[in-house]
Protein backbone atom coordinates (compact mmCIF):
# COMPACT_ATOMS: atom_id res chain seq x y z
CA UNK A 1 0.00 0.00 0.00
CA UNK A 2 1.12 3.49 -0.39
CA UNK A 3 0.78 4.03 3.17
CA UNK A 4 3.09 1.75 3.75
CA UNK A 5 6.06 3.73 1.67
CA UNK A 6 8.87 5.40 3.83
CA UNK A 7 9.01 8.18 0.78
CA UNK A 8 7.70 11.26 1.65
CA UNK A 9 4.10 13.24 0.55
CA UNK A 10 1.20 13.52 2.08
CA UNK A 11 -1.46 11.11 0.12
CA UNK A 12 0.48 8.35 -1.23
CA UNK A 13 -1.29 9.12 -4.94
CA UNK A 14 -4.78 9.44 -2.97
CA UNK A 15 -6.95 12.14 -3.16
CA UNK A 16 -8.91 12.52 0.43
CA UNK A 17 -12.72 13.26 -0.09
CA UNK A 18 -12.76 16.71 0.96
CA UNK A 19 -16.44 17.02 0.68
CA UNK A 20 -19.61 14.55 0.86
CA UNK A 21 -20.73 13.49 -2.46
CA UNK A 22 -23.77 15.63 -3.62
CA UNK A 23 -24.77 12.42 -5.48
CA UNK A 24 -25.45 10.50 -1.90
CA UNK A 25 -26.75 13.48 -0.65
CA UNK A 26 -28.96 14.14 -3.21
CA UNK A 27 -30.60 10.70 -2.05
CA UNK A 28 -30.01 11.34 1.69
CA UNK A 29 -33.43 11.95 4.00
CA UNK A 30 -32.40 15.28 5.52
CA UNK A 31 -33.85 17.78 3.56
CA UNK A 32 -31.05 19.92 3.82
CA UNK A 33 -28.49 17.95 2.78
CA UNK A 34 -30.64 16.80 0.09
CA UNK A 35 -30.92 20.34 -0.89
CA UNK A 36 -27.74 21.26 -1.11
CA UNK A 37 -26.98 18.11 -3.00
CA UNK A 38 -29.59 18.56 -5.80
CA UNK A 39 -28.27 22.25 -5.82
CA UNK A 40 -24.51 20.98 -6.86
CA UNK A 41 -25.76 18.54 -9.33
CA UNK A 42 -28.01 21.03 -10.86
CA UNK A 43 -25.13 23.79 -11.02
CA UNK A 44 -23.05 21.10 -12.64
CA UNK A 45 -25.63 19.60 -15.04
CA UNK A 46 -28.46 21.98 -16.12
CA UNK A 47 -26.46 23.79 -19.00
CA UNK A 48 -25.17 19.88 -20.65
CA UNK A 49 -29.04 19.17 -20.33
CA UNK A 50 -30.20 22.20 -22.17
CA UNK A 51 -27.81 21.92 -24.87
CA UNK A 52 -28.57 18.25 -25.20
CA UNK A 53 -32.24 18.80 -25.63
CA UNK A 54 -31.38 21.54 -28.31
CA UNK A 55 -29.45 19.14 -30.35
CA UNK A 56 -30.19 15.64 -29.99
CA UNK A 57 -33.99 16.19 -29.93
CA UNK A 58 -34.11 19.51 -32.00
CA UNK A 59 -36.24 21.37 -29.22
CA UNK A 60 -36.69 24.76 -30.18
CA UNK A 61 -35.01 27.23 -27.71
CA UNK A 62 -38.11 27.78 -25.40
CA UNK A 63 -39.26 24.26 -25.64
CA UNK A 64 -35.66 23.06 -24.57
CA UNK A 65 -36.38 25.87 -21.55
CA UNK A 66 -39.34 23.88 -20.30
CA UNK A 67 -37.81 20.47 -20.75
CA UNK A 68 -34.59 21.79 -18.79
CA UNK A 69 -36.63 23.15 -15.87
CA UNK A 70 -39.43 20.32 -15.84
CA UNK A 71 -36.52 17.41 -15.67
CA UNK A 72 -34.76 19.17 -12.84
CA UNK A 73 -38.02 20.24 -11.10
CA UNK A 74 -39.48 16.95 -11.45
CA UNK A 75 -36.03 15.56 -9.82
CA UNK A 76 -36.63 17.68 -7.04
CA UNK A 77 -40.19 16.71 -6.04
CA UNK A 78 -39.82 13.08 -7.11
CA UNK A 79 -36.74 12.78 -5.68
CA UNK A 80 -35.30 11.11 -9.34
CA UNK A 81 -31.73 10.92 -8.15
CA UNK A 82 -32.67 8.69 -5.50
CA UNK A 83 -33.03 5.44 -7.68
CA UNK A 84 -29.33 6.19 -9.17
CA UNK A 85 -26.83 2.64 -8.20
CA UNK A 86 -23.21 2.99 -8.69
CA UNK A 87 -23.13 -0.61 -9.54
CA UNK A 88 -24.76 -0.07 -12.70
CA UNK A 89 -22.50 2.78 -14.35
CA UNK A 90 -21.31 6.83 -13.62
CA UNK A 91 -24.34 9.12 -12.60
CA UNK A 92 -23.31 11.46 -15.51
CA UNK A 93 -25.03 8.10 -17.52
CA UNK A 94 -27.97 7.81 -15.07
CA UNK A 95 -28.61 11.28 -15.60
CA UNK A 96 -28.59 11.33 -19.50
CA UNK A 97 -30.95 8.22 -19.14
CA UNK A 98 -33.31 9.84 -17.01
CA UNK A 99 -33.33 12.82 -19.12
CA UNK A 100 -34.14 10.57 -22.50
CA UNK A 101 -37.16 8.89 -20.19
CA UNK A 102 -38.43 11.85 -19.44
CA UNK A 103 -38.50 13.51 -22.67
CA UNK A 104 -40.30 10.84 -24.11
CA UNK A 105 -42.83 10.31 -21.00
CA UNK A 106 -43.23 13.91 -21.42
CA UNK A 107 -43.72 14.20 -25.53
CA UNK A 108 -45.88 10.63 -24.90
CA UNK A 109 -48.47 12.55 -22.64
CA UNK A 110 -48.31 15.72 -24.25
CA UNK A 111 -48.03 17.71 -20.55
CA UNK A 112 -45.02 19.41 -20.55
CA UNK A 113 -46.52 22.19 -19.01
CA UNK A 114 -49.01 20.23 -16.61
CA UNK A 115 -45.77 20.58 -14.11
CA UNK A 116 -47.26 20.72 -10.70
CA UNK A 117 -48.95 24.15 -9.93
CA UNK A 118 -46.74 26.03 -7.57
CA UNK A 119 -43.84 24.53 -8.41
CA UNK A 120 -40.95 26.20 -8.11
CA UNK A 121 -38.88 27.47 -11.21
CA UNK A 122 -35.48 27.24 -11.05
CA UNK A 123 -33.16 30.74 -12.09
CA UNK A 124 -31.39 29.15 -14.89
CA UNK A 125 -29.59 31.43 -17.48
CA UNK A 126 -31.17 29.73 -20.45
CA UNK A 127 -29.84 33.24 -22.32
CA UNK A 128 -26.90 32.38 -21.56
CA UNK A 129 -26.86 29.02 -22.89
CA UNK A 130 -28.76 29.71 -25.77
CA UNK A 131 -25.36 31.89 -26.97
CA UNK A 132 -23.09 29.37 -25.92
CA UNK A 133 -24.80 27.42 -27.96
CA UNK A 134 -24.20 29.15 -30.96
CA UNK A 135 -20.94 29.61 -29.97
CA UNK A 136 -20.26 26.24 -29.48
CA UNK A 137 -22.50 23.45 -32.01
CA UNK A 138 -21.50 20.01 -32.33
CA UNK A 139 -18.33 18.68 -34.23
CA UNK A 140 -19.72 16.61 -37.27
CA UNK A 141 -19.49 13.08 -36.38
CA UNK A 142 -19.60 13.93 -32.72
CA UNK A 143 -22.41 11.46 -31.68
CA UNK A 144 -24.81 13.24 -28.79
CA UNK A 145 -23.57 10.84 -25.73
CA UNK A 146 -19.93 12.79 -26.32
CA UNK A 147 -21.69 15.99 -26.91
CA UNK A 148 -23.52 15.81 -23.51
CA UNK A 149 -20.10 14.54 -22.24
CA UNK A 150 -18.20 17.65 -23.65
CA UNK A 151 -21.02 19.74 -22.71
CA UNK A 152 -20.43 18.37 -18.85
CA UNK A 153 -16.82 18.54 -19.03
CA UNK A 154 -17.33 22.50 -20.31
CA UNK A 155 -19.54 23.33 -17.55
CA UNK A 156 -17.35 21.61 -15.12
CA UNK A 157 -14.52 23.50 -15.79
CA UNK A 158 -16.56 26.50 -16.39
CA UNK A 159 -17.72 26.27 -12.51
CA UNK A 160 -14.28 25.37 -11.37
CA UNK A 161 -12.58 28.55 -12.65
CA UNK A 162 -15.51 30.66 -10.77
CA UNK A 163 -14.71 29.22 -7.82
CA UNK A 164 -11.35 29.72 -8.42
CA UNK A 165 -11.93 33.09 -8.90
CA UNK A 166 -14.34 33.81 -6.09
CA UNK A 167 -11.69 31.78 -3.40
CA UNK A 168 -9.08 33.98 -4.82
CA UNK A 169 -10.71 37.61 -4.57
CA UNK A 170 -11.76 36.21 -0.48
CA UNK A 171 -8.57 35.08 0.07
CA UNK A 172 -7.37 38.64 -1.40
CA UNK A 173 -5.07 36.70 -4.36
CA UNK A 174 -6.99 38.01 -6.92
CA UNK A 175 -3.44 38.63 -8.88
CA UNK A 176 -2.79 35.18 -9.34
CA UNK A 177 -6.48 34.39 -10.76
CA UNK A 178 -5.91 37.36 -12.91
CA UNK A 179 -2.48 36.12 -14.59
CA UNK A 180 -4.03 32.44 -14.59
CA UNK A 181 -7.25 34.18 -16.26
CA UNK A 182 -4.36 35.90 -19.26
CA UNK A 183 -2.64 32.74 -19.34
CA UNK A 184 -4.32 29.65 -19.64
CA UNK A 185 -7.86 31.21 -20.56
CA UNK A 186 -7.08 34.39 -22.70
CA UNK A 187 -4.26 33.33 -25.05
CA UNK A 188 -3.97 31.12 -27.33
CA UNK A 189 -2.61 27.78 -26.38
CA UNK A 190 -0.27 26.87 -29.07
CA UNK A 191 1.10 30.28 -28.53
CA UNK A 192 1.37 30.99 -25.44
CA UNK A 193 2.50 34.26 -23.85
CA UNK A 194 5.83 34.34 -22.18
CA UNK A 195 6.46 35.04 -18.73
CA UNK A 196 8.24 37.65 -19.49
CA UNK A 197 5.62 39.41 -21.51
CA UNK A 198 3.14 38.43 -18.41
CA UNK A 199 5.79 40.04 -16.24
CA UNK A 200 5.91 43.46 -18.12
CA UNK A 201 2.19 43.64 -18.19
CA UNK A 202 1.48 42.95 -14.62
CA UNK A 203 4.52 44.84 -13.15
CA UNK A 204 6.32 41.79 -11.65
CA UNK A 205 9.45 39.96 -11.49
CA UNK A 206 8.92 36.43 -13.96
CA UNK A 207 9.73 34.74 -10.46
CA UNK A 208 6.53 36.03 -8.93
CA UNK A 209 4.38 35.19 -12.37
CA UNK A 210 5.88 31.38 -12.51
CA UNK A 211 4.80 31.17 -8.77
CA UNK A 212 1.32 33.04 -9.23
CA UNK A 213 0.47 30.50 -12.07
CA UNK A 214 1.81 27.62 -9.85
CA UNK A 215 -0.57 28.79 -7.03
CA UNK A 216 -3.28 28.99 -9.35
CA UNK A 217 -3.02 25.73 -11.45
CA UNK A 218 -2.79 23.84 -7.95
CA UNK A 219 -5.98 25.62 -6.90
CA UNK A 220 -7.59 25.33 -10.02
CA UNK A 221 -6.80 21.33 -9.99
CA UNK A 222 -7.86 21.07 -6.10
CA UNK A 223 -11.38 22.49 -7.36
CA UNK A 224 -11.76 20.33 -10.16
CA UNK A 225 -11.47 17.09 -8.15
CA UNK A 226 -13.44 18.54 -5.10
CA UNK A 227 -16.07 19.28 -7.67
CA UNK A 228 -15.84 15.54 -9.35
CA UNK A 229 -15.46 14.18 -6.04
CA UNK A 230 -18.89 15.50 -5.19
CA UNK A 231 -20.85 14.50 -8.29
CA UNK A 232 -19.44 11.11 -8.25
CA UNK A 233 -20.71 8.38 -5.74
CA UNK A 234 -17.90 6.47 -5.24
CA UNK A 235 -14.13 6.24 -5.30
CA UNK A 236 -14.10 3.91 -8.07
CA UNK A 237 -16.50 6.00 -10.25
CA UNK A 238 -14.43 9.12 -8.78
CA UNK A 239 -11.65 7.58 -10.34
CA UNK A 240 -13.26 6.25 -13.84
CA UNK A 241 -14.47 10.19 -14.18
CA UNK A 242 -11.03 11.77 -13.48
CA UNK A 243 -9.54 8.96 -15.96
CA UNK A 244 -12.04 9.88 -18.44
CA UNK A 245 -11.97 13.65 -17.35
CA UNK A 246 -8.66 14.00 -17.91
CA UNK A 247 -7.96 11.95 -20.37
CA UNK A 248 -5.73 9.64 -19.45
CA UNK A 249 -5.24 6.47 -21.62
CA UNK A 250 -5.21 2.98 -20.40
CA UNK B 1 -20.21 31.58 -15.63
CA UNK B 2 -18.24 32.01 -18.33
CA UNK B 3 -18.23 30.13 -21.62
CA UNK B 4 -15.00 28.76 -22.30
CA UNK B 5 -14.45 27.45 -26.39
CA UNK B 6 -13.03 24.00 -26.46
CA UNK B 7 -9.38 24.43 -27.19
CA UNK B 8 -9.37 25.91 -23.40
CA UNK B 9 -11.26 23.05 -22.15
CA UNK B 10 -8.85 20.87 -24.09
CA UNK B 11 -5.77 22.94 -22.48
CA UNK B 12 -7.75 22.92 -19.29
CA UNK B 13 -7.51 19.46 -18.80
CA UNK B 14 -3.81 19.40 -19.37
CA UNK B 15 -3.31 21.88 -16.80
CA UNK B 16 -5.48 20.11 -14.09
CA UNK B 17 -3.28 16.79 -14.42
CA UNK B 18 0.03 18.49 -14.48
CA UNK B 19 1.92 17.71 -11.54
CA UNK B 20 2.23 20.32 -8.55
CA UNK B 21 5.82 20.64 -8.09
CA UNK B 22 5.83 23.35 -6.14
CA UNK B 23 8.87 23.60 -3.41
CA UNK B 24 10.22 20.22 -5.53
CA UNK B 25 13.98 20.83 -7.34
CA UNK B 26 11.66 20.07 -10.80
CA UNK B 27 9.99 22.73 -12.91
CA UNK B 28 8.21 21.69 -15.45
CA UNK B 29 8.84 21.64 -19.21
CA UNK B 30 6.10 19.84 -21.25
CA UNK B 31 4.56 16.44 -21.63
CA UNK B 32 5.86 13.74 -23.52
CA UNK B 33 3.83 11.06 -23.42
CA UNK B 34 0.49 9.08 -21.60
CA UNK B 35 0.57 5.49 -20.94
CA UNK B 36 -1.95 3.33 -18.80
CA UNK B 37 -0.45 3.96 -15.04
CA UNK B 38 1.50 7.52 -16.02
CA UNK B 39 2.51 10.45 -17.33
CA UNK B 40 5.74 11.38 -18.52
CA UNK B 41 7.05 15.15 -18.38
CA UNK B 42 10.32 16.52 -19.38
CA UNK B 43 10.70 18.75 -16.53
CA UNK B 44 14.38 20.29 -15.27
CA UNK B 45 16.34 19.39 -12.31
CA UNK B 46 17.07 22.84 -11.18
CA UNK B 47 19.60 22.16 -8.45
CA UNK B 48 21.90 19.81 -11.57
CA UNK B 49 20.89 21.76 -14.07
CA UNK B 50 20.06 18.91 -15.82
CA UNK B 51 17.01 17.75 -17.75
CA UNK B 52 15.19 14.48 -16.58
CA UNK B 53 11.85 12.83 -17.47
CA UNK B 54 9.48 12.36 -14.53
CA UNK B 55 6.96 9.58 -14.43
CA UNK B 56 3.97 10.83 -12.39
CA UNK B 57 1.23 9.00 -11.50
CA UNK B 58 -2.35 9.98 -13.80
CA UNK B 59 -5.00 11.17 -11.58
CA UNK B 60 -7.82 8.55 -12.54
CA UNK B 61 -5.22 5.38 -11.69
CA UNK B 62 -4.21 7.15 -8.57
CA UNK B 63 -5.01 4.73 -6.09
CA UNK B 64 -3.27 2.30 -3.59
CA UNK B 65 -2.30 0.00 -6.00
CA UNK B 66 -0.89 1.66 -8.53
CA UNK B 67 0.72 3.71 -6.73
CA UNK B 68 2.38 0.83 -5.14
CA UNK B 69 2.79 -0.90 -8.08
CA UNK B 70 4.91 2.46 -9.49
CA UNK B 71 6.97 2.69 -6.84
CA UNK B 72 7.94 -0.47 -7.05
CA UNK B 73 8.45 -0.09 -10.66
CA UNK B 74 11.14 2.50 -9.28
CA UNK B 75 12.48 0.91 -7.11
CA UNK B 76 13.30 -2.36 -9.46
CA UNK B 77 15.04 -0.12 -12.35
CA UNK B 78 17.06 1.23 -9.52
CA UNK B 79 18.59 -1.60 -8.89
CA UNK B 80 19.26 -2.70 -12.75
CA UNK B 81 22.36 -0.65 -13.17
CA UNK B 82 23.51 -1.80 -16.55
CA UNK B 83 23.97 0.87 -19.90
CA UNK B 84 20.70 -0.79 -21.33
CA UNK B 85 18.81 0.23 -18.80
CA UNK B 86 17.06 3.72 -17.86
CA UNK B 87 18.46 4.81 -14.73
CA UNK B 88 16.35 6.34 -12.07
CA UNK B 89 17.38 9.23 -10.06
CA UNK B 90 14.95 9.97 -7.60
CA UNK B 91 11.23 8.86 -6.37
CA UNK B 92 8.78 10.23 -3.77
CA UNK B 93 5.63 12.02 -3.59
CA UNK B 94 4.60 15.03 -4.86
CA UNK B 95 2.93 17.67 -2.84
CA UNK B 96 -0.52 16.63 -4.36
CA UNK B 97 0.02 13.68 -3.06
CA UNK B 98 0.73 11.67 -6.15
CA UNK B 99 3.74 9.60 -6.79
CA UNK B 100 6.88 10.63 -9.50
CA UNK B 101 10.05 8.96 -10.24
CA UNK B 102 12.43 10.33 -12.04
CA UNK B 103 14.71 9.32 -14.81
CA UNK B 104 17.55 9.81 -17.10
CA UNK B 105 16.09 11.73 -20.44
CA UNK B 106 15.86 9.42 -23.54
CA UNK B 107 16.75 11.33 -26.43
CA UNK B 108 16.25 8.91 -29.55
CA UNK B 109 14.00 6.83 -31.57
CA UNK B 110 11.67 3.91 -30.47
CA UNK B 111 12.91 0.38 -31.66
CA UNK B 112 9.95 0.12 -34.09
CA UNK B 113 11.05 3.73 -36.36
CA UNK B 114 14.25 2.58 -35.90
CA UNK B 115 13.47 -0.64 -37.47
CA UNK B 116 11.53 1.04 -40.59
CA UNK B 117 15.38 2.43 -41.78
CA UNK B 118 18.37 0.59 -40.12
CA UNK B 119 20.11 -1.97 -42.14
CA UNK B 120 19.60 -5.75 -40.91
CA UNK B 121 23.25 -5.86 -39.67
CA UNK B 122 22.33 -2.55 -37.47
CA UNK B 123 19.24 -4.00 -36.52
CA UNK B 124 21.29 -7.33 -35.12
CA UNK B 125 23.70 -5.38 -33.19
CA UNK B 126 20.53 -3.65 -31.43
CA UNK B 127 18.87 -6.81 -30.84
CA UNK B 128 21.74 -7.85 -29.38
CA UNK B 129 22.15 -5.07 -26.81
CA UNK B 130 18.34 -5.69 -25.94
CA UNK B 131 19.09 -9.58 -25.18
CA UNK B 132 22.30 -7.97 -22.97
CA UNK B 133 19.88 -5.59 -20.82
CA UNK B 134 17.65 -8.40 -20.31
CA UNK B 135 19.63 -11.46 -19.41
CA UNK B 136 21.31 -8.69 -16.75
CA UNK B 137 17.68 -7.76 -15.32
CA UNK B 138 17.72 -11.70 -14.86
CA UNK B 139 20.78 -12.54 -13.57
CA UNK B 140 19.31 -9.73 -10.76
CA UNK B 141 15.98 -11.78 -10.46
CA UNK B 142 13.58 -9.72 -12.62
CA UNK B 143 11.61 -10.34 -15.33
CA UNK B 144 10.70 -7.98 -17.90
CA UNK B 145 6.91 -9.15 -18.69
CA UNK B 146 6.37 -6.59 -21.86
CA UNK B 147 9.20 -6.74 -23.92
CA UNK B 148 8.54 -5.08 -26.85
CA UNK B 149 9.49 -2.49 -29.91
CA UNK B 150 7.31 0.56 -28.25
CA UNK B 151 9.32 0.04 -24.89
CA UNK B 152 12.84 -0.51 -26.37
CA UNK B 153 15.07 3.10 -27.24
CA UNK B 154 17.64 3.88 -29.16
CA UNK B 155 19.45 6.69 -28.56
CA UNK B 156 21.19 9.64 -30.60
CA UNK B 157 24.68 7.97 -29.75
CA UNK B 158 22.92 4.05 -30.51
CA UNK B 159 22.84 3.62 -26.91
CA UNK B 160 19.84 0.87 -26.68
CA UNK B 161 17.93 1.16 -23.40
CA UNK B 162 14.82 -0.70 -22.26
CA UNK B 163 11.98 0.65 -21.19
CA UNK B 164 8.37 0.42 -18.89
CA UNK B 165 9.90 -1.92 -16.11
CA UNK B 166 5.73 -1.63 -14.50
CA UNK B 167 4.76 -5.01 -15.25
CA UNK B 168 8.17 -6.53 -14.05
CA UNK B 169 8.53 -9.58 -11.55
CA UNK B 170 11.00 -10.29 -9.41
CA UNK B 171 11.97 -13.96 -8.81
CA UNK B 172 11.34 -14.93 -5.56
CA UNK B 173 15.31 -14.09 -3.84
CA UNK B 174 15.20 -10.76 -5.51
CA UNK B 175 11.89 -10.05 -3.95
CA UNK B 176 13.75 -10.48 -0.35
CA UNK B 177 16.06 -7.73 -1.54
CA UNK B 178 13.49 -4.96 -2.63
CA UNK B 179 12.01 -2.45 -0.16
CA UNK B 180 8.17 -3.94 0.68
CA UNK B 181 9.13 -6.40 -2.03
CA UNK B 182 6.36 -8.92 -3.14
CA UNK B 183 7.18 -10.92 -6.15
CA UNK B 184 4.66 -9.26 -8.26
CA UNK B 185 4.50 -5.06 -9.31
CA UNK B 186 0.72 -5.08 -7.65
CA UNK B 187 -1.27 -7.61 -5.74
CA UNK B 188 -3.70 -8.10 -8.50
CA UNK B 189 -0.91 -9.32 -10.56
CA UNK B 190 -0.49 -12.38 -8.41
CA UNK B 191 -3.89 -14.16 -8.85
CA UNK B 192 -3.48 -16.77 -11.14
CA UNK B 193 -5.45 -16.09 -14.57
CA UNK B 194 -4.46 -12.26 -14.65
CA UNK B 195 -2.87 -11.31 -17.91
CA UNK B 196 -0.28 -8.45 -18.14
CA UNK B 197 1.92 -7.07 -21.02
CA UNK B 198 1.07 -6.82 -24.49
CA UNK B 199 -0.72 -9.72 -26.12
CA UNK B 200 0.74 -9.61 -29.46
CA UNK B 201 4.49 -10.03 -28.00
CA UNK B 202 3.44 -12.13 -25.22
CA UNK B 203 4.72 -16.21 -24.70
CA UNK B 204 1.79 -18.47 -24.53
CA UNK B 205 2.28 -19.38 -20.56
CA UNK B 206 1.74 -15.88 -20.14
CA UNK B 207 -0.96 -15.01 -22.35
CA UNK B 208 -2.58 -18.20 -20.40
CA UNK B 209 -1.50 -16.44 -16.93
CA UNK B 210 -0.19 -19.52 -15.99
CA UNK B 211 2.15 -17.72 -12.69
CA UNK B 212 3.51 -21.03 -12.00
CA UNK B 213 5.41 -21.46 -15.71
CA UNK B 214 6.49 -17.70 -16.20
CA UNK B 215 10.18 -17.47 -16.25
CA UNK B 216 13.00 -15.80 -18.04
CA UNK B 217 12.09 -18.40 -21.56
CA UNK B 218 9.02 -16.24 -20.80
CA UNK B 219 11.07 -12.91 -21.65
CA UNK B 220 13.42 -15.20 -24.04
CA UNK B 221 10.15 -15.38 -26.18
CA UNK B 222 8.97 -11.63 -26.29
CA UNK B 223 12.56 -11.40 -26.78
CA UNK B 224 12.11 -13.67 -30.44
CA UNK B 225 9.13 -11.72 -31.20
CA UNK B 226 10.97 -8.57 -31.08
CA UNK B 227 13.43 -10.14 -33.52
CA UNK B 228 10.34 -11.08 -36.04
CA UNK B 229 9.70 -7.54 -35.64
CA UNK B 230 12.75 -6.52 -37.11
CA UNK B 231 12.99 -9.25 -39.79
CA UNK B 232 9.78 -8.61 -40.75
CA UNK B 233 8.61 -5.53 -39.54
CA UNK B 234 5.23 -6.12 -38.18
CA UNK B 235 4.32 -7.80 -34.92
CA UNK B 236 4.35 -11.42 -34.74
CA UNK B 237 0.26 -11.51 -33.81
CA UNK B 238 -1.71 -8.73 -34.87
CA UNK B 239 -5.41 -7.51 -33.51
CA UNK B 240 -7.63 -10.23 -33.21
CA UNK B 241 -5.13 -12.78 -34.50
CA UNK B 242 -3.47 -12.05 -31.06
CA UNK B 243 -6.48 -12.09 -29.01
CA UNK B 244 -7.33 -15.59 -30.11
CA UNK B 245 -4.08 -17.11 -29.80
CA UNK B 246 -4.25 -15.78 -26.10
CA UNK B 247 -7.21 -17.41 -25.71
CA UNK B 248 -5.90 -20.48 -26.87
CA UNK B 249 -7.85 -20.96 -30.21
CA UNK B 250 -5.58 -19.18 -33.05
CA UNK B 251 -2.62 -20.59 -34.50
CA UNK B 252 0.97 -21.01 -32.05
CA UNK B 253 3.01 -20.00 -34.55
CA UNK B 254 2.84 -17.33 -36.43
CA UNK B 255 3.78 -16.83 -40.34
CA UNK B 256 7.26 -17.29 -41.48
CA UNK B 257 9.21 -13.43 -41.25
CA UNK B 258 9.82 -14.56 -44.75
CA UNK B 259 6.67 -14.25 -45.79
CA UNK B 260 6.67 -10.57 -45.59
CA UNK B 261 10.44 -10.47 -46.57
CA UNK B 262 11.62 -12.81 -48.85
CA UNK B 263 15.11 -11.55 -48.23
CA UNK B 264 15.14 -12.41 -44.49
CA UNK B 265 17.67 -15.76 -43.91
CA UNK B 266 16.51 -18.57 -43.05
CA UNK B 267 19.08 -18.78 -40.28
CA UNK B 268 17.65 -15.61 -38.41
CA UNK B 269 14.08 -17.30 -39.29
CA UNK B 270 15.28 -20.42 -37.72
CA UNK B 271 16.19 -18.27 -34.58
CA UNK B 272 13.04 -16.93 -34.52
CA UNK B 273 11.35 -20.40 -34.39
CA UNK B 274 12.85 -21.46 -31.66
CA UNK B 275 12.74 -18.47 -29.56
CA UNK B 276 9.14 -18.53 -30.07
CA UNK B 277 8.40 -22.18 -29.16
CA UNK B 278 5.11 -22.71 -27.68
CA UNK B 279 6.94 -24.74 -25.66
CA UNK B 280 9.31 -22.75 -22.75
CA UNK B 281 11.64 -26.17 -22.83
CA UNK B 282 12.00 -25.65 -26.40
CA UNK B 283 13.67 -21.96 -26.38
CA UNK B 284 16.77 -20.50 -25.86
CA UNK B 285 17.87 -21.21 -22.16
CA UNK B 286 18.68 -17.81 -21.69
CA UNK B 287 18.54 -13.96 -23.08
CA UNK B 288 22.66 -14.23 -23.34
CA UNK B 289 22.46 -17.77 -25.25
CA UNK B 290 19.88 -16.13 -27.96
CA UNK B 291 22.38 -12.74 -28.28
CA UNK B 292 24.90 -15.18 -28.83
CA UNK B 293 23.53 -17.32 -31.47
CA UNK B 294 22.67 -13.91 -33.40
CA UNK B 295 26.39 -13.03 -32.74
CA UNK B 296 27.02 -16.33 -34.22
CA UNK B 297 25.23 -15.39 -37.55
CA UNK B 298 26.28 -11.69 -37.54
CA UNK B 299 29.75 -13.35 -37.63
CA UNK B 300 29.09 -15.88 -40.58
CA UNK B 301 29.19 -18.65 -38.37
CA UNK B 302 27.08 -21.88 -37.99
CA UNK B 303 23.48 -20.74 -36.29
CA UNK B 304 23.03 -24.09 -33.97
CA UNK B 305 18.85 -23.74 -34.76
CA UNK B 306 19.42 -23.92 -37.70
CA UNK B 307 20.10 -27.43 -40.06
CA UNK B 308 21.89 -26.05 -43.14
CA UNK B 309 21.82 -27.95 -46.52
CA UNK B 310 24.86 -28.02 -48.61
CA UNK B 311 25.43 -25.21 -50.39
CA UNK B 312 23.91 -23.26 -48.06
CA UNK B 313 27.31 -24.06 -45.53
CA UNK B 314 29.73 -23.47 -48.97
CA UNK B 315 27.90 -20.23 -49.45
CA UNK B 316 28.33 -18.82 -45.98
CA UNK B 317 31.83 -20.21 -45.53
CA UNK B 318 32.45 -18.57 -48.60
CA UNK B 319 30.83 -15.06 -47.43
CA UNK B 320 32.85 -15.57 -44.17
CA UNK B 321 36.23 -16.59 -45.65
CA UNK B 322 35.90 -14.29 -48.75
CA UNK B 323 39.17 -12.64 -48.77
CA UNK B 324 41.39 -15.46 -48.56
CA UNK B 325 39.41 -17.86 -51.01
CA UNK B 326 39.58 -15.63 -53.49
CA UNK B 327 43.21 -15.39 -52.95
CA UNK B 328 43.40 -19.42 -52.90
CA UNK B 329 41.65 -19.11 -56.15
CA UNK B 330 43.50 -16.65 -58.22
CA UNK B 331 46.80 -18.42 -56.76
CA UNK B 332 45.43 -21.52 -58.18
CA UNK B 333 44.44 -19.85 -61.32
CA UNK B 334 47.83 -18.91 -62.55
CA UNK B 335 49.91 -21.71 -60.94
CA UNK B 336 47.74 -24.45 -62.84
CA UNK B 337 48.73 -23.02 -66.98
CA UNK B 338 51.85 -23.13 -65.45
CA UNK B 339 51.54 -27.10 -64.34
CA UNK B 340 49.83 -28.03 -67.46
CA UNK B 341 52.27 -26.32 -69.46
CA UNK B 342 55.63 -28.31 -67.15
CA UNK B 343 54.11 -31.64 -67.21
CA UNK B 344 53.44 -31.17 -71.18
Amino acid sequence: MADDTSLPGSGGGRFPATRHSAVLAAQSENVLERERGLSILIDTYWKPAYKYLRIRFGESNADAEDLTQGFFTRAIEKDFFAGYDPDKGSFRTYLRTCLDRFVANEKKAASRLKRSPGAPMLSLDFEGAEGELSRGAPRSGQTTEQYFHDEFVRSLFGLAVERLREECEQRGRDLPYRIFERYELESDPDQPLTYAALAEEFHIPSTQVTNFLAFARREFRRIVLEKLREITSSDREFRDEARTLLGVSE
Amino acid sequence: MRWLPDRTVAHLRRVAEWPDLADTKYRLLEELGRGGMGTVYLAEDTVLGRKVALKVISTGAADAETADRMLREARIIARLEHPGIVPVHDAGALPDGRIFYAMKRVEGERLDALAARATLPDRLRVFQRICEAVAFAHAHGVLHRDLKPENVMVGSFGEVLVMDWGVAKLLDAAAERIPGGATEASPSQTAEGTVVGTLSYMAPEQAEARADRIGPQTDVYALGAILYYLLARRPPFEGAAAERRARGEGAVAPASPRRFDPSVPRALEAIVAKAMSADPTGRYASAEELAAEVGRFLAGEHVRAYRERPWERAARIFARYRTPVLLVAAYLLMRTPLILYGRS
